[in-house]
């Protein structure tokens, strides 16, 4: 088991933003995490990655205790992806990349730091704006470099939290083939938090489901992604259909 | 924050009670001070205009209370009017908590306006006093103009706006203080207190000169926010003229004073905080607030380390400073005013 | 975007393409430098006494070597009594008024560049600095608290670096603090640092008045600050500062540049942000307070010098943090030069010659923050 997730619980001072909270996830597995806003997808992920402190609860990476092990040691393994926002100052395409040696860099990147970016920027397709200042690539490619930017830490956990939110189709699209590539190619695992179910249905090999701060439903697509469950967690009214080997996910109107 | 209007028994209570603080400083005031006079003789000499035969004052005492205090002090109530007024009209309309005269670098620009007028005209406080006043006035309008311009942009927030506001400041202190170099060592002096403000520059006809034209320029404001429909229809417009009518009373006052600081900050959220958010009795009750603060810091200011005068400037900025950032931290998103 | 000509595109065309880049990082490196050289020498032939170019030179280089001749002495029986033994008058102009008066400002431009470019780092706020933050003011009441205190006499000039640092630090926990708020702006951030600044200069302004000396002067002297307090005694103590604080803040760089991601993403890259953050802020605002005792509140040589820097070699922090502090020696010693001479014989203090230069910049990065709008 790559990690373990048991009972985790986080919240602020007296409100609870978690709670009970317990997953498992294999190597080279993509887990999906969906749910309505304020159900708790990115605080987990940002509790997986030890960016916010439980307050209950242990997480195992490998059999270790994430809590036991120090921030650099957690940032080898594990590559925290963001929606992406504007920065405040000027930084390439590049430097933003090489951001994600730094859990392996002392002073000065070293020539092997940059050959693993230039890697990286290959492995995506993406070498074409290395030098270019990140504020001014459109979104879809941004996004690209965050995600870019987690490979470069040679992590063996991607955790993505919402990259397909301010994407169009074709990029959305584009992110999730590329995430899906890697997982497959490296055999690296990731855990994506998204809103677009339909996306989570093809993508995913296993699905959360999760409503007011627990899991709601756990499982393959499949079996997660039905009229009930989402009438439940979403308030929606939906149609269910089947291409075959995912379901798609229709909504019709709020209950 | 929404309160309950308080009763015009209220409103009432607390102009009275300003009032009454007013003259009770007015007293203090004249009595206390660096001259060697007690406080029996300087009543004599405040009694003895009023009552010739019944009060002998020493002629120190009449000299210091008529020809130094007095003026000095009716100086500060009649500045301070100006700036409480001035700084509760622009937190009205330019609906900006942060607003006010020095603030917005209207104060500081109306003095660059004094400095341009007296080395264009070489002339002097007294003699072409018209055209300096003039120049002053101007200079403050385009400021005021400005101010609003930026104000009004959509990403223009409060803080943005002020913030630039005080960048003018720092910029024509700068340049003010390039200037007062050139003018030798007495004028550094001279100019310090300019730029921290100073009351001294007081006597009994400056004064009626300075009443006079306070006067000509308050009753268009009282005009504009007790019966805007004389103007008009457009509330913005009606803000407008209140700005810049705000912006003369600035110039006005700076004129005399220099530039002090933070009373037309001050004396509108203090008087908000007792009578609510109506700026009909907002703004002219903030001049009394205004006065209140401005006498009383002089007070402080001339005697705390006496013999030595502090600047009056520097007393208000230590007490409207911190307001300042405590304003800052509550993110002073609360709407201002009403109407 | 035309991808055809994009796919010849190589891995080692990139890896060139950064080397290249580097390259010009470090040129600037260079540039700044000789510029710093360069206005020094320039700065030294020109003064009230009259030198002439040539003899300033000679006195340099004659002065130096007679200065490594007689390193007994002057550790024996201090830098005064040794000018005055083997230095002429215009010796002691050039090498006890002048070189000092230079020396200081360029090692308080690079330390103001320096902390500047850092805090901007830290609170990811382009607006930030020293000045604006409010900080050198604190330094300055707690200078000149000292000095009143009489600590110039009993505890030497550390007494007063020790209480400028403490002022100093409380304003900086207080910009620390505020930042962390939610809804915080930057703009928010710079209004709170200028009311410190008023609230402490006031404070400073006041205490003059307690003082022996011309309280106008002190309190000019205070608020918009000058080179014209230095002397080699101060020159070193500001060296020594800056040779342990530097190296300090510039081994953070890759630490600094990660933030500039955002908290989050810093965190998942390893970096404990809250450390990072008191650390370097209580380095710079012991350098910022060291400079300050001994010049004054000089205004945005810390705004100025990170922005225009980042404008010629972008944003990686560990090219960034050294040549804002070049750069900000460049302006200081430029606007000194102005200020000395501009009205000749009277010597303008520098701080108002950086506010003039400075606050027009500020105004338009605070313009040009209304992109964030949309």
């Amino acid at each position: 088991m790559k990690l373990k997730v048991n009972n985790v619980e986080f919240g602020y001072n007296s409100t609870s933003v978690l709670e009970n909270i317990s997953m498992d996830m294999d190597r080279s597995e993509v887990v999906g995490i969906v749910g309505p806003n304020g159900a708790g997808k990115s605080t987990l992920i940002r509790c997986i990655d030890r960016i916010l402190t439980p307050r209950g609860g242990i997480i195992l990476l490998d059999g270790n205790n994430i809590s036991k092990m120090t921030r650099m040691e957690i940032a080898k393994e594990m590559g925290y992806v963001p929606q992406t926002t504007t920065r405040v100052f000027p930084a390439t395409v590049f430097d933003t990349v090489l951001m994600g040696r730094r859990p392996h860099l002392g002073w000065k990147s070293s020539e092997e730091d940059i050959d693993k970016v230039l890697e990286v920027l290959e492995l995506l397709g993406i070498m074409e704006f290395a030098m270019r200042d990140f504020n001014e690539i459109s979104g879809g490619q941004q996004q690209k470099v965050l995600i870019t930017r987690a490979l470069a830490q040679e992590a063996d956990i991607l955790l993505l939290d919402e990259p397909t939110s301010n994407l169009d189709i074709r990029h959305q699209l584009e992110v999730m083939d590329i995430m899906k590539g890697i997982v497959k190619r490296k055999g690296i695992s990731a855990i994506v938090a998204i809103h677009d179910l339909n996306l989570a249905s093809r993508y995913t090999d296993k699905l959360l489901m999760m409503n007011g701060g627990r899991i709601f439903a756990a499982g393959n697509p499949e079996s997660v992604l039905t009229v009930e469950n989402i009438r439940r967690a979403y308030g929606v009214e939906a149609l269910v259909k089947s291409d075959g080997e995912r379901p798609y996910i229709i909504p019709v109107r709020p209950v | 924050m929404s309160k309950s209007k308080p009763s015009t028994w209220m409103i009432a209570l607390f102009v009275l009670f300003l009032l009454l603080i007013i003259v009770a400083l007015v007293g203090i005031s004249a009595t206390t001070g660096n001259a060697d006079i007690t406080v029996d003789d300087a009543y004599s000499a405040i009694l003895h205009k009023f009552f010739p035969d019944s009060y002998a004052p020493s002629w120190l005492a009449e000299v210091c209370v008529w020809n130094l205090r007095l003026p000095r002090i009716i100086m500060g109530i009649l500045a301070g009017i100006c700036l409480g007024l001035a700084g509760a009209t622009m937190q009205w309309a330019l609906k900006n908590p942060f607003a006010s005269p020095y603030t917005l670098g209207i104060s500081h620009t109306a003095v660059f306006g004094t400095y341009v007028a007296i080395i264009i005209g070489g002339a002097s406080i007294g003699g072409g006093a018209f055209m300096i006043l003039g120049t002053a006035g101007i200079f403050a309008l385009i400021a005021a103009a400005i101010v609003l311009h930026i104000s009004r942009r959509r990403w223009a927030t409060p803080e943005r706006v002020v913030l630039m506001g005080i960048v003018m400041v720092i910029l024509s202190s700068a340049i003010t203080t390039i200037l007062m170099y050139f003018g030798g060592a007495g004028a550094v002096k001279e100019t310090v207190f300019w730029m921290v403000g100073d009351l001294s520059r007081s006597s009994l006809d400056v004064l009626a000169y300075m009443a006079g034209t306070i006067v000509l320029c308050a009753i268009p404001l009282l005009l504009l926010i007790f019966i805007p429909s004389l103007f008009g229809v457009d509330e913005k417009r009606i803000r407008t003229y209140a700005m810049f009518v705000a912006s003369l009373l600035v110039a006005i006052t700076v004129y005399f004073t220099g530039t002090i600081g933070f009373i037309g900050l001050l004396a509108p959220h203090i008087c908000r905080l007792v009578i609510g958010n109506d700026h009909r009795f907002v703004i002219p009750i903030s001049g009394l607030v205004g006065a209140v603060l401005l006498i009383g810091s002089d007070l402080v200011a001339r005697t705390v380390i006496s013999p030595v005068i502090l600047p009056v400037g520097v007393l208000t900025t230590l007490m409207g400073a911190p307001l300042l950032a405590y304003l800052i931290v509550r993110e002073g998103r609360r709407a201002v005013g009403s109407a | 975007m035309k991808r055809e000509e994009s796919r010849t595109m190589t891995a080692k065309d990139i890896k060139e393409q950064y080397k290249k880049f580097i390259g010009r990082k470090i040129f600037f490196v260079f540039f700044f430098a000789a510029l710093i050289i360069i206005i020094s020498g320039v700065s030294t032939t020109l003064g009230s006494y009259p030198i002439t170019v040539k003899e300033v030179y000679s006195i340099i280089w004659r002065g130096s070597i007679t200065i490594l001749q007689n390193l007994d002495f002057i550790i024996f029986h201090g830098v005064r009594e040794f000018s005055r033994e083997y230095f002429t008058t215009e010796e002691i102009v050039v090498w006890q008024l002048r070189l000092p008066r230079i020396f200081l400002g360029i090692i308080a431009g690079i330390g103001l560049g320096l902390a500047g470019a850092v805090m901007q780092a830290i609170l990811r706020n382009p607006l930030a600095s020293p000045y604006t933050l409010g900080i050198s003011s604190g330094a300055g009441f707690g200078a000149s608290l000292a000095i009143l205190a009489g600590a110039g006499i009993v505890g030497g000039k550390y007494l007063i670096v020790g209480n400028a640092f403490v002022f100093a630090l409380l304003v900086s926990f207080i910009i620390l603090a505020l930042s962390s708020r939610k809804g915080a702006t930057p703009e928010t951030m710079i209004l709170a640092g200028i009311a410190m600044m008023y609230l402490f200069g006031a404070m400073t302004t006041i205490l003059q008045y307690f003082g022996e000396a011309e309280a106008v002067k002190e309190a000019v002297f205070w608020m918009v600050g000058d080179l014209n307090r230095a002397s080699w005694p101060v020159v070193t103590i500001i060296l020594g500062v800056l040779a342990c604080c530097a190296p300090l803040l510039m081994l953070k760089s890759w630490d600094l540049n990660v933030m500039g991601a955002g908290d989050e993403t810093a965190k998942s890259l390893g970096v404990n942000v809250k450390r990072i953050r008191v650390i370097t802020m209580v380095v710079s605002t012991l350098l910022v307070a060291t400079i300050v005792c001994f010049t004054g509140t000089i205004g945005f040589i810390g705004l100025v010098a990170p922005h225009m820097t980042r404008l010629a070699i972008g944003g990686d922090n560990k090219y960034v943090l050294p040549v804002s502090g070049l750069l900000g020696a460049v302006i200081l010693i430029s606007a000194d030069l102005v200020a000395r001479r501009i009205i000749a014989p009277v010597i303008l203090p520098v701080g108002a010659v950086t506010a003039f230069m400075g606050a027009p910049l500020f105004l338009y990065l605070i313009m040009r923050r209304r992109r964030e709008y949309w």
